[in-house]
């Protein structure tokens, strides 16, 4: 039996839709004059479980709105589910947008210091890891210029290589792989297979099957906020694709 | 709270310094003169309002361009700290949807970035001070004590306006008015006495800006020593707006998520 990284235990995650969208008193006074504050509330995620074990990468399917993003949000401590409980042990290392914290008015330099502090390294650390990260990121001409006049594929590589160039021990992917041109998506790729021989635990969504194929070892199907399947990849992913 | 709060402020302890210099780098970058502003700023201000009010409204206060200067740099830095803390939360909005981050990051953050900016106004006060030279006491060596009970005051009060703006917008355009009355309801241009005898005088008396201001002059300009009351009441209340202001941004935070 191998150490269970990630535990998730019957999480359920419901919205409530007619008072999320108030945000002026205005609004919130007509909606409880009508008495349409708690009414209609939607389930994005309905009793999920499951575990991932240490040194997986575990992928994560279904349609549009079936609650995959979601499910990461709740994984990686964004988001609190409204029932059970979800376990992460050991540091973990969001992907879920790349760049989410750059600055565009701070340079390639600076924006790498400050998105490794978002993730929680200290200046020493990322001192140590600099060169690594603008290497792999192939940006040493542009590392001094405005990430605002990066282009989107460029200020991908660099999110990507901040993320990856430190082994955490739970990565978290939603549709990352899908940056930069081939060659780079390649190198991704190559990037996340290391991770895996480096025993770090990997969570994948993509809509590309051929890609969760080629690297996961397990797969969870979602419908509709709730778990339809969990398995080995090959069988699941044809189910899956006949399905939909 | 406890063991696990401090290690998690320790583990992001740099991500709050590295956003402080964001703040500072992005406000200059492409001025000419850049960080000097922080310095001239508040002198310019200083020379527009000396001018208006020495003419125009006469007033009869010593040292005015000291008296001035003191007031209109310890609000203008509470009106910066708690307008950015104010806005932090639905402005990280994309970063707070991603990335695990202690949410009250940002808005301390705000609050620090201004009080470093106030370190640079307080070099203006100094200029000001060794040109008008009003007799200096060694009472000046406290004046840090008003600076920090106003940064926990106003640390205070941006935890909660942040945490309120998230739920209601109209946070926002409500406090711009509500700052400006706050403006005129402190001692900043005129001599507080002005007002003996009228109603106001009890609210200007009431208003803890009143207090912070009055202990910065008392220690700066006129050399006489804080009372124990008057510690009591800035130190107080800036203790109180920490604490609820904590505890409401606390017992809100994870529903942020939901309306940013």
């Amino acid at each position: 039996m191998k150490d269970v990284m990630i535990d998730v235990k019957s999480v359920s995650m419901r919205f409530n839709m007619a008072s999320e969208k108030v945000d002026s008193i205005k609004e919130y006074m007509i909606k409880l004059a009508k008495h349409q504050l708690h009414f209609q509330s939607f389930s994005a995620l309905k009793n999920v479980s499951f575990q991932v074990e240490k040194g997986e990468v575990f992928g994560i399917v279904g349609l549009n709105g079936s609650g995959k993003s979601t499910l990461l949000k709740v994984i990686s401590g964004v988001m609190k589910p409204s029932e059970g409980s979800v376990k992460v042990s050991g540091t973990i290392s969001p992907l879920i947008e790349l760049g989410a914290g750059f600055d565009p008015d701070l340079t390639g330099r600076e924006n790498i210091y400050l998105n490794g502090s978002l993730l929680g390294y200290s200046k020493h650390f990322i001192d140590s890891i600099y060169q690594d990260v603008v290497e792999f990121s192939e940006l040493q001409d542009f590392i001094d210029m405005q990430i605002k006049n990066y282009s989107s594929g460029m200020q991908a590589r660099l999110g990507f290589s901040i993320a990856t160039v430190v082994k955490p021990q739970v990565l978290v992917c939603d549709e990352v792989l899908a940056v930069g041109d081939f060659k780079f998506q390649e190198k991704c790729e190559k990037r996340i297979r290391e991770l895996m021989s480096g025993d770090t635990t990997v969570i994948l969504v993509s809509h590309s099957i051929e890609q969760i194929r080629r690297l996961c070892t397990r797969v969870l199907w979602l419908e509709k906020g709730v778990v339809r399947e969990i398995g080995e990849t090959g069988p699941v992913c044809d189910r899956y694709i006949a399905a939909s | 709270m406890g063991r696990a709060t401090i290690e998690t402020f320790l583990r992001y302890k740099h991500l709050l310094l590295n956003l402080i210099t964001r703040d500072l780098k992005v406000k200059y970058r492409r001025s000419v003169l850049g960080i000097l502003w922080s310095f001239l700023n508040p002198i310019l201000l200083m020379l527009v309002l000396s001018a208006v009010f020495s003419t125009i409204f006469r007033n009869d206060v010593e040292y005015f361009p000291v008296y001035l200067i003191s007031g209109q740099t310890l609000f203008g830095f509470f009106s910066e700290a708690t307008n950015g803390a104010m806005a932090s939360v639905v402005g990280s909005s994309s970063l707070i949807k991603k990335v695990y981050v202690p949410k009250y990051i940002f808005p301390m953050e705000k609050a620090l970035y201004a009080f470093v900016n106030l370190m640079f106004s307080m070099v203006a006060v100094a200029v000001i001070m060794l040109i008008f030279h009003p007799p200096i006491s060694w009472t000046i060596i406290l004046f840090p004590l008003p600076l920090i009970s106003l940064l926990m005051f106003s640390m205070g009060l941006g935890m909660f306006l942040s945490a309120a703006c998230v739920f209601f917008r109209d946070v926002q355009y409500l406090y711009s008015v509500v700052l400006t009355a706050w403006t005129y309801l402190t001692p900043l241009f005129y001599p507080i006495d002005m007002l003996k005898g009228s109603f106001i005088y009890t609210i200007v008396s009431l208003n803890p800006l009143t207090w912070y201001v009055t202990y910065f002059r008392n220690v700066v300009l006129y050399g006489i020593p804080p009372t124990l009351q008057q510690n009591l009441l800035c130190f107080g209340a800036g203790a109180l707006a920490l604490v609820l202001g904590t505890w409401f941004f606390k017992s809100l935070q994870d529903r942020f998520i939901l309306h940013i």
